[in-house]
């Protein structure tokens, strides 16, 4: 123990060495890059098929094929204000909807590794106890240690560009799916449940003709969350080279361009009330739509009656 | 007991339940009696959800287990198909014990043999009434075909009709349960567990759906057990009934044996206010023709109206009102007895008649 050290200031001259410890992984991620790499190409690509798809679509028929979605999905009202947000959207700049589909293809991508990581994880924390208490300081921590913490040593292992801006935007987005998804599970009605042990269903019945059908409005909300959350990232996300509205933004702040950066900051805001609505509106109990099916309303019902009438 | 035991299609043989830290201790500590409940909850942690229950139920019986609320019935019902684990006793379905089922077997037991109706309805509020009716068949991988045609049946045979694509959150309480009703029964069990089914719904929906219930248990002959805080619904209902008070069951018996001869001031007192005019038969108020004539003289019995020994009270009321005479009892052709006026008025109060003039009570 160090000759100086000081009882009434005792944390000053003790150093356990944290930070030189948790830069070993730094090192060992160099180290690894040959393991890693395969697994980034693969991620790439998916995230590249994800947006070239989306930007060879034309802007009027993307406008009008996700007005349809949100009609589908919430109703005609829903649908009209997603159609002005896009409107809006697309004439804020001329490259405006380009980006805004670069964007979108990164939120896309990081949201369904959110669902494939966070739907099982939520259940498991909505069953077990034990397993609820162990994930929620992980959760925690996820949410609220700065961004710029991971940022760097993800850049280390994997590079900068999409992949990393993805694997980025999942630590911060992941979160509120878990937590919703283990609420979802652990409010359903216990009556319900015991009702249908009582009629011989086994646990992999009860999950998924029981526990998860009731619990997906809350699951539902906790997809909006990470979809909106996912959203904020897109800047921070920008600094590690990711494309898109978030650029923009980071950009136009570099060189104290104001314009620029409300006009990507408004194509953000934009997108997000697109997203918000449309998610929004999936989660409506069954009570709610009038205990029609999907398909009975919006314009596929419309289209399926139409077929009806002349059948 | 009335039921032999060979005959039994449910035995339940010294069910304990100790919820808490210390059930072990608890038992041995209230088997050796010295224990209070209070000192239980206090001492050991422990709260008694049922104390040795032991019954029988025989084939085609309706059996009631009465109780306040807290008493344990919800909890020892519970036994049966095993969705609580006793922490001592053995529960026997058509002679096989449930607690020593696998998985596989114990589920197979429910989906088949054991139908159930909560207090609470606890159907399922994102599937139809259709597809609720069918959920015990659904989850034994019956095809959809044979499905809709049971379903279809369950339903028509709790008066619901036409209301099969209705969801439960669109039907009324008294049609909630009906629901209920018809899913426990769509697999045609042995056994139907009916945990308070009608408690939560308003008296006359209750009398509807007592009925609906009575006729289809009379055509259908399951085995049922049924519990319920009301002492009036379990005398309409149960062949026999248990009064639990508790976690103790205190008595067991056709409903004229408790009304009749309570085994403690605690059943004695539920069964005060109960109506005997249903319940009480002849045979036990008349008094033998011989004291009657010894009494008064003998009696020309020519103008007396006549009745059977295990006619009601009412039926005895109704003779009763048209004549000055008592009515004599006449079994096989010969009288066995003779009910006075008094004797009938003593009966529906539920006491005896005194046989010499007492001073005058309220």
């Amino acid at each position: 123990m160090d000759k100086s050290f000081n009882w009434l200031d005792p944390f000053a001259s003790v150093d356990l060495g944290i930070g030189e410890w948790a830069d070993g992984i730094k090192g060992w991620a160099m180290a690894n890059r040959s393991l890693i790499q395969p697994v980034k190409t693969f991620f790439e690509g998916v995230i590249v098929r994800i947006e070239s798809t989306l930007q060879a679509v034309p802007p009027l028929v993307m406008l009008i094929l996700l007005t349809l979605i949100a009609w589908q999905a919430a109703g005609r009202r829903v649908a009209v204000l997603v159609f002005c947000c896009l409107v809006v959207l697309g004439l804020l700049d001329p490259a405006a909807w380009s980006l805004a589909m670069t964007t979108l293809a990164i939120v896309i991508s990081a949201v369904i590794l959110c669902v494939i990581i966070g739907l099982p994880l939520g259940i498991l924390a909505g069953k077990s106890d034990r397993f609820e208490q162990a994930i929620r300081p992980v959760l925690d921590t996820m949410q609220t240690i700065p961004a710029f913490v991971y940022l760097v040593p993800v850049v280390m292992m994997i590079g900068i560009g999409n992949v990393s801006g993805v694997i980025v935007t999942i630590v911060f987005a992941l979160p509120p799916l878990v937590r919703l998804t283990s609420l979802g599970i652990r409010t359903v009605n216990a009556n319900v449940v015991e009702a249908a042990r009582a009629f011989g269903a086994t646990p992999r019945q009860i999950l998924f003709k029981v526990e998860l059908p009731l619990a997906t409005p809350t699951i539902l909300a906790g997809l909006n969350q990470t979809i909106m959350l996912s959203l904020s990232m897109v800047v921070i996300a920008s600094m590690i080279s990711v494309k898109g509205l978030g650029n923009e933004v980071l950009r136009a702040m570099g060189r104290l361009d104001a314009g620029k950066a409300i006009v990507g900051g408004l194509g953000i805001v934009m997108l997000a009330i697109v997203l918000d609505r449309i998610t929004q509106g999936l989660g409506r109990s069954g009570r709610e739509r009038g205990h029609r099916h999907w398909w009975q309303t919006g314009p596929v019902g419309l289209v399926a009656n139409l077929f009806h009438k002349q059948a | 007991m009335a039921s032999q035991p060979q005959d039994a299609v449910i035995r339940c043989e010294g069910i304990w339940k100790v919820f808490g830290g210390n059930p072990q201790e608890a038992i041995s500590a209230i088997r050796s009696g010295g224990l209070t409940k209070e000192d239980i909850r206090d001492r050991l942690d422990c709260v008694v959800g049922v104390r040795d229950a032991t019954f029988s139920v025989a084939r085609g019986e309706i059996f009631c287990i009465m109780g306040l609320s807290g008493s344990g019935k919800s909890t020892l019902i519970r036994h049966i198909n095993r969705l609580i684990e006793p922490t001592q006793g053995a529960v026997y379905i058509e002679g096989r014990n449930v607690n020593e089922m696998g998985a596989r077997e114990l589920r197979a037991l429910r989906a088949e043999k054991i139908g159930m109706v909560f207090q609470n309805m606890a159907l399922m509020p994102h599937r139809n009434v259709r597809d609720n009716v069918a959920f015990a068949l659904e989850v034994r991988g019956v095809p959809e075909e044979k499905r809709r045609e049971v379903a279809r049946r369950a339903v028509e045979a709790v008066e619901l009709t036409g209301w099969d694509h209705k969801y439960p959150d669109e039907l009324s309480g008294g049609m909630q349960q009906r629901v209920g009703l018809a899913r426990a029964i769509a697999a045609d069990p042995t056994i139907l567990l009916m945990d308070e089914p009608f408690s939560a719904l308003d008296p006359l929906i209750r009398r509807q759906l007592q009925g609906t219930f009575m006729e289809l248990s009379a055509e259908l002959h399951k085995t049922t057990v049924f519990i319920t805080h009301d002492l009036e619904e379990a005398i309409r209902i149960g062949d026999r009934i248990a009064i639990m008070k508790d976690g103790v069951l205190v008595q067991i018996g056709t409903p004229e044996q408790i009304v009749t001869e309570p085994a403690d001031d605690y059943v004695a007192e539920f069964v005060g206010g109960i109506s005997k005019l249903d319940l009480v038969t002849a045979a036990r108020i008349m008094q033998p023709l011989a004291w009657y004539e010894q009494a008064h003289g003998a009696a020309d019995t020519a103008a007396w109206p006549v009745a059977a020994p295990s006619d009601k009270l009412n039926t005895l009321v109704d003779l009763s009102v048209g004549t000055d005479h008592p009515i004599l009892i006449v079994a096989d052709g010969a009288p066995v007895g003779v009910v006075t006026k008094s004797a009938l008025l003593r009966g529906i109060q539920g006491r005896e008649d005194a046989p010499q003039p007492k001073a005058e009570v309220a």
